[in-house]
């Protein structure tokens, strides 16, 4: 099915086929439902949107400042972390600066070198372990401390269908199940005043979906990807999804829509973990001394003894 | 690339070995479809969806 007589960009799932427009007013469409749905975003916010430059976050970045325009009790800032990767962050924040300054949006830039005292490949260096398992724990960490600084309501991130489908199954061939609970377009199990809200308003929408909508507005100067990914056991499960779907389209759709049935209930299931306080940084913990403190500490056992 | 007469992105796709729903290809920086017609000395972009960390 045609969506008109202007030429089709796309093909959805259900075999649909939008020209530019209609493709751009589907993709709003379904970003502001999820919103609505999920009731992602109230009326009034300090909203902010943790934006690497690549074209996921630049999109929701995009999508959320229209509707910012809209409603002006909703600001938005948008909150970058420059982990020092050499030959990939330092482009992708070139994006980030380039829109943010065109479209008059304040940009927070917080590094690992200058809250840690070393960049990513400085500590890979160092430490024996996987890039994005630390790389992961310090982001996560600087994004909630930084927000909070911020006094941000709410932050958003531009993860999308499939970094979720992706999510789910590995938590399940590593049996995390507590890690699946905390997944979903609301992101967390108990809310904590020391964590700042996590929303996906991209939730529903697939990878393809997403760079279509940056290539048409504009959004997609360069593609990259991180150098460490190819360690990753994401990057595994991801192409054996995208091989899934070519041969079964909506894998990824039911994967999600099925996943979402039973959120709830795990979302029950742990709602009586405990949010501990790091003794060493007050941040919250599931743990006496939380992770980003744990790698800190080897760390500097390893610089000391080096 | 040289490719038979009447081919089409998916074509192309297929010769390397691009699994489609892995990339978004244009023409003139215009957005094509898999089943688009190519025509003799085409200039194609296929774009990874994929990126980041």
């Amino acid at each position: 099915m045609i969506c008109c007589t202007e030429k089709p960009i796309i093909v959805l799932s259900g075999g649909e086929k939008l020209c530019k427009q209609h493709f751009i007013d589907y993709f709003e469409s379904k970003v502001f439902k999820t919103i609505r749905q999920f009731d992602l975003i109230g009326k009034k916010e300090n909203l902010g949107v943790a934006l690497s430059g690549g074209k996921d976050s630049l999109t929701v970045l995009h999508v959320l400042n229209k509707l910012s325009q809209q409603n002006t009790k909703i600001k938005i800032n948008a909150i970058a972390i420059d982990e020092g990767i050499a030959n990939y962050r330092d482009k992708t924040l070139h994006n980030a600066n380039r829109f943010c300054f065109k479209n008059k949006i304040d940009l927070h830039i917080y590094s690992y070198k200058e809250e840690f005292g070393l960049t990513l490949d400085e500590i890979l260096k160092i430490l024996n372990v996987k890039p994005c398992t630390i790389c992961g724990i310090f982001r996560r960490y600087l994004l909630n401390k930084k927000s909070r600084g911020l006094k941000l309501t709410k932050l958003a991130t531009g993860h999308n269908l499939d970094d979720e489908c992706q999510s789910i199954l590995m938590n399940q061939f590593k049996n995390n199940v507590e890690a699946s609970a905390r997944l979903g377009p609301k992101v967390g199990i108990i809310h904590n005043n020391k964590f700042v809200q996590r929303i996906k308003p991209l939730y529903l929408c697939t990878e393809k979906e997403v760079t279509t909508y940056a290539f048409v507005n504009g959004l997609l100067d360069n593609f990259t990807e991180c150098p460490n990914v190819r360690y990753s056991f994401r990057a595994e499960v991801r192409d054996m999804l995208n091989d899934f779907e070519q041969k079964f389209p909506g894998t990824k759709y039911s994967i999600v829509n099925s996943f979402l049935q039973i959120l709830p209930i795990l979302k029950q299931q742990y709602k009586d973990a405990i949010i501990m306080i790091c003794t060493k940084c007050n941040e919250p913990s599931s743990n006496e001394i939380c992770n980003a403190c744990v790698y800190l500490e080897k760390l500097k056992v390893r610089m000391d003894v080096i | 690339m040289i490719l038979a007469k009447n081919s089409i992105v998916r074509d192309i796709l297929k010769e390397l070995s691009i699994n489609p729903i892995t990339v978004i290809v244009a023409r003139n920086n215009e957005l094509i479809l898999e089943d688009e017609p190519l025509n003799d000395n085409d200039k194609i972009k296929i774009l990874s969806v994929i990126s980041g960390g």
